[in-house]
């Protein structure tokens, strides 16, 4: 006697188990199959190549009309189930009823849709079955799109209608693509090589509105203003367990139907399959598990001993010349180690983590031909002790290769310029070489490279050790630090020429060998990326030391010194007494005046920083920036305000110095000074830039220093008007900004590019008016007072929690 | 193990730390990657730096007062011989738990 069994959902899993049981024993079931939607089964996973338009609906059927007559399947395709008596055991359809002894629940999932306004307009879409596909399939040659969602789905869709023409952008509300399953470094590789597709991405945005017109799709509004005009918006955030007819039946549900490791429900007789299901907390979305659930359902149904274990997963994306893998841990456990390996040539990432001998978890992008191996690896807990060397270059590598350190310059196209300067292309550098130039020396009589500021002749000897090979004797260069092979101006230079604009692109591009840097190179990537593209890149407070994160000077003890601002040097009874004041409320045990002309407050309790800005910032007091490697103070005398002697206003100069200036971060601290007449009351002439008021005008002078190093200023040029002293002073530190290594003073830069190379730069009107310009973009982000910004979220600074306070409770 | 929930994990900026008090002393939760969370003690064998307010790369961090750099798998110092305390912590639904019996001195004793 045959059992019924009835099957509600026509998805990958039911598909399988129906095909596990036909195989296994063809006699002991009479099946009907329930599918809401009009057809039969089919690899819902194969939709993207069908959108992309390189396979067929046909072509992705698994199960078509031929194999259920064959199987005595009655199909009821089109129908939905209203509801299931579990006491008289009947599926109630639309078209009737249906007895069963067994029943399965395949009823899989439902997109997410995210409730903005505006979602239930007419071309919001999600992307989960063919009709979806064939909407996105209309998208063609001049029709805008915008797919929400920057997971595995979403960047199918929009490869997919890229590929077919249409104009399609990406918002993604994390700042990497894919987070769940790539690390940082290869969402951005990833995130390059659709860009080359077409695609436009938006990444940490945040959709605020979706704007209609006629009932239809007109727009997408991000919260912050932009608009982002579409024909077509596909919503592929992901999706969740559809449970309404479990639930409604009274099945235990959570965020799926409840199942054993039989796939048995809370009903014995109901079995549950698929992404409708919960197992042991887990819910799932990937084939794999789907296809073990379907087997282990089929062998509890013909009452054979089964039980589903949950395994980890990989991940490929079915984007044509997207080349990534990942599988297993990669973002989660203690204990665990890296091996990272990048070829910038290539466009090559793979990072594997380790854990206990083991490898847990794998990322690659670009080159994934390794992928199912290591995958095997981590299924298997295979111990990798004996291979750990070498075990990131795959099976096939058993011998031991040092990685290239030449080949970020090796990867450079011929056009790439190598020196800013002079403007020489590394195509010119090659025929030099090629033509006879086989020294530093010859390089730079013939074609000019490297022989200004000298910055990029690390650069020009990497390449000619690419182009000569053993000929050429590389001499040995200090790189940043233990995590490259680049030196600062190398880094600094390739940041320009490949315009890289986040630290993932520099750690990735330039080989670093470390996830995200160290204490001492990423303060200088940091600094670098936010000198060369202040509107690209923001900077990063966690790659800056304590001082510049916390905007204060840390102590011995742990405190911190609070610096207000004093412009100029020049304070009112006002600002004395409001500093008075918070010196008192936070029982600050010293106040020092400081050789800046100014008063630092010293013994500030860290959790207490925000409220004693505010407390200043109320009487009109800003950040001094006592702690940054920015402007730190402008000193001066009183001028022709009061002494007898002043030639000029040096007071009102400096204050305007200071105005300029103030907020910008720079390689090193700076520090300026202006005196009135040449006895030099302010001391102008032992700093970065001091200036010196005469009856004629102003003498700019450069390069000193009064600290490690004792250094008179040199003469950078005389001027006749304070216009033209504001003017060169700023391009003097936009010049410093932009080509001094990290942690450089000016002085110490200025031995290395030499006096008349910066006057030249600063000399050349255009060049000026372009440093000016440049100074000016960035100080429209910088220019502005830390302190309030932080003293608006005091949470920060205080403690996450206190738990001798509930130990005492 | 009693597991105490502290905090949200984005309540702890990423390559960040933040500290909890405890009556073992301020213990540093660093926050190495997106769903990676350290615990140890936020005070640097030294000379007693502030270990939360270092800089944190990789799975380690940088001490702001001498850079000492600690590995927070195992708590040791690169490179010197010394250590600081590490305590169990995981997360769970994007909240961050702390173990309490290791974090109480009363059960520690």
């Amino acid at each position: 006697m045959k059992q019924k069994l009835v099957i509600i959902g026509a998805g990958m899993s039911s598909g399988r188990l129906i095909e596990t049981l036909v195989d296994t024993d063809p006699d002991a079931f009479d099946i009907t199959l329930f599918n809401a939607e009009p057809r039969g089964n089919y690899n819902r996973l194969m939709l993207s190549p069908v959108l992309s338009g390189e396979k067929t609906y046909e072509e992705i059927v698994t199960h078509d009309d031929a194999f259920y007559t064959t199987h005595d399947v009655t199909c009821r395709f089109g129908e939905k189930v209203t509801n299931i008596d579990r006491a008289a055991k009947v599926v109630i359809g639309e078209n009737g009823p249906v007895p069963y002894d067994k029943l399965v629940m395949g009823t899989g999932s439902v997109p997410i849709i995210i409730p903005l306004p505006g979602h239930d307009l007419e071309g919001v879409i999600a992307y989960r079955d063919l009709e979806d596909t064939q909407r996105m399939m209309a998208m063609g040659q001049g029709r805008r799109v915008v797919v929400i969602g920057g997971g595995l789905l979403g960047l199918e869709a929009a490869a997919g209608m890229a590929a077919r023409g249409a104009e399609v952008t990406v918002v993604h509300l994390m700042g990497h693509l894919m987070e769940r399953q790539l690390d940082e470094a290869a969402g951005y590789l990833l995130k390059k090589s659709l860009e080359g597709k077409g695609i436009t991405l938006r990444l940490s945005a945040n959709s605020k509105e979706i704007l209609g017109e006629n009932g239809h799709v007109k727009a997408l509004l991000l919260d912050d203003g932009t608009e982002l005009p579409c024909d077509l918006l596909v919503m592929a955030v992901g999706i969740r367990p559809n449970i309404a007819l479990g639930k409604e039946s009274g099945l235990a549900v959570g965020r799926g139907i409840h199942v054993d490791d039989q796939m048995v429900t809370s009903d014995p007789n109901i079995l549950s399959i698929g992404e409708c299901v919960e197992h042991r907390g887990a819910v799932f979305g990937l084939v794999a598990p789907l296809y073990e659930q379907a087997k282990v359902a089929a062998q509890t149904l013909l009452g054979h001993e089964a039980a589903f274990v949950q395994k980890s997963l990989s991940t490929k994306l079915k984007v044509t010349g997207c080349d990534l893998f990942s599988a297993g841990d990669f973002a989660e456990g203690e204990g665990r180690e890296d091996i990272v390996f990048r070829d910038p040539a290539r466009g090559v990432y793979k990072r594997l983590v380790i854990e206990d001998d083991r490898l847990i978890g794998v990322v690659m992008y670009g080159d994934t031909g390794d992928g199912s191996w290591f995958f095997g690896l981590i299924r298997d807990g295979t111990p990798i002790d004996d291979m750990r060397e070498t075990l990131i270059f795959g099976p096939a590598f058993q011998g031991g290769t040092q990685l290239d350190p030449l080949s970020a310059v090796a990867a450079l196209p011929s056009e790439a310029e190598i020196c800013g300067c002079n403007g020489v292309c590394k195509g010119t550098i090659e025929e030099a070489i090629a033509a006879g130039a086989t020294d530093l020396g010859a390089v730079r009589a013939r074609t000019k490279a490297s022989a200004s500021c000298g910055t990029c002749t690390g650069l020009v000897e990497q390449l000619m050790q690419v182009t000569l090979g053993d000929d050429f004797q590389m001499p040995t260069a200090q790189p940043v630090c233990g995590c490259c092979d680049l030196t600062h101006e190398d880094v600094r230079r390739l940041i320009k020429t490949k315009e890289l604009k986040s630290q993932p692109a520099v750690w990735q591009e330039l080989g670093w060998r470390t996830v995200n840097g160290c204490h001492v190179c990423r303060p200088a990537v940091n600094f670098y990326l936010l000198a060369d593209w202040p509107l690209d890149y923001a900077d990063d407070p966690q790659s800056r030391f304590v001082n510049e994160r916390k905007h204060a000077n840390i102590q011995k003890d742990g405190t911190f010194s609070v610096v207000p601002r004093m412009w100029g040097g020049i304070t009112t009874a006002d600002e004395l007494r409001a500093i008075a004041d918070a010196a008192d409320k936070y029982n600050v045990p010293t106040v020092k005046v400081t050789g800046g002309q100014r008063i630092d407050l010293l013994g500030v309790k860290g959790e207490d920083l925000p409220f004693i800005w505010a407390d200043l910032n109320r009487a009109g007091l800003v950040s001094g920036h006592a702690y940054s490697k920015g402007l730190r103070t402008v000193k001066t005398c009183v001028g022709t305000d009061h002494c007898r002697f002043g030639t000029q206003d040096s007071t009102g100069l400096g204050i305007k110095l200071e105005q300029a200036l103030w907020g910008s971060w720079t390689p090193h601290k700076v520090k300026l000074a202006v005196s009135g007449c040449p006895r030099n009351c302010a001391e102008a002439t032992c700093k970065d830039v001091g200036i010196v008021c005469v009856d004629s005008g102003y003498q700019v002078g450069v390069g000193g220093a009064a600290g490690m190093d004792v250094k008179e200023t040199e003469r950078l040029v005389d001027v006749a008007t304070e216009g033209e002293a504001i003017a060169v002073t700023i391009a003097f530190v936009q010049l410093y900004r932009e080509n001094a290594k990290y942690l450089d003073r000016p002085y110490k830069w200025l031995a290395k590019v030499g006096l008349d190379w910066v006057r030249d730069r600063i000399m050349d009107a255009n060049e000026r008016q372009r440093l000016i310009d440049a100074f000016e973009l960035s100080q429209s982000i910088y220019r502005k007072d830390p302190w309030a910004e932080h003293a608006a979220r005091p949470r920060a600074y205080a403690h996450l929690a206190d738990l001798t306070l509930e130990a005492a409770e | 193990m009693s597991w105490i929930d502290i905090a949200a994990i984005d309540d702890i900026p990423e390559r960040g730390a933040r500290v909890v008090k405890t009556s073992v002393g301020c213990i540093a939760l660093f926050r190495t990657g997106a769903e990676e969370v350290f615990a140890a003690s936020n005070t640097c064998p030294h000379k007693g730096g502030p270990l939360a307010d270092g800089i944190v790369h990789g799975q380690k961090v940088t001490c702001p007062l001498h850079n000492w750099v600690f590995d927070l798998n195992t708590g040791q110092a690169v490179g010197e011989d010394a250590r600081i305390t590490t305590y169990p912590v995981r997360i769970e639904a994007g909240r961050v738990l702390l173990d309490g019996m290791a974090v109480d001195k009363r059960s520690a004793a």
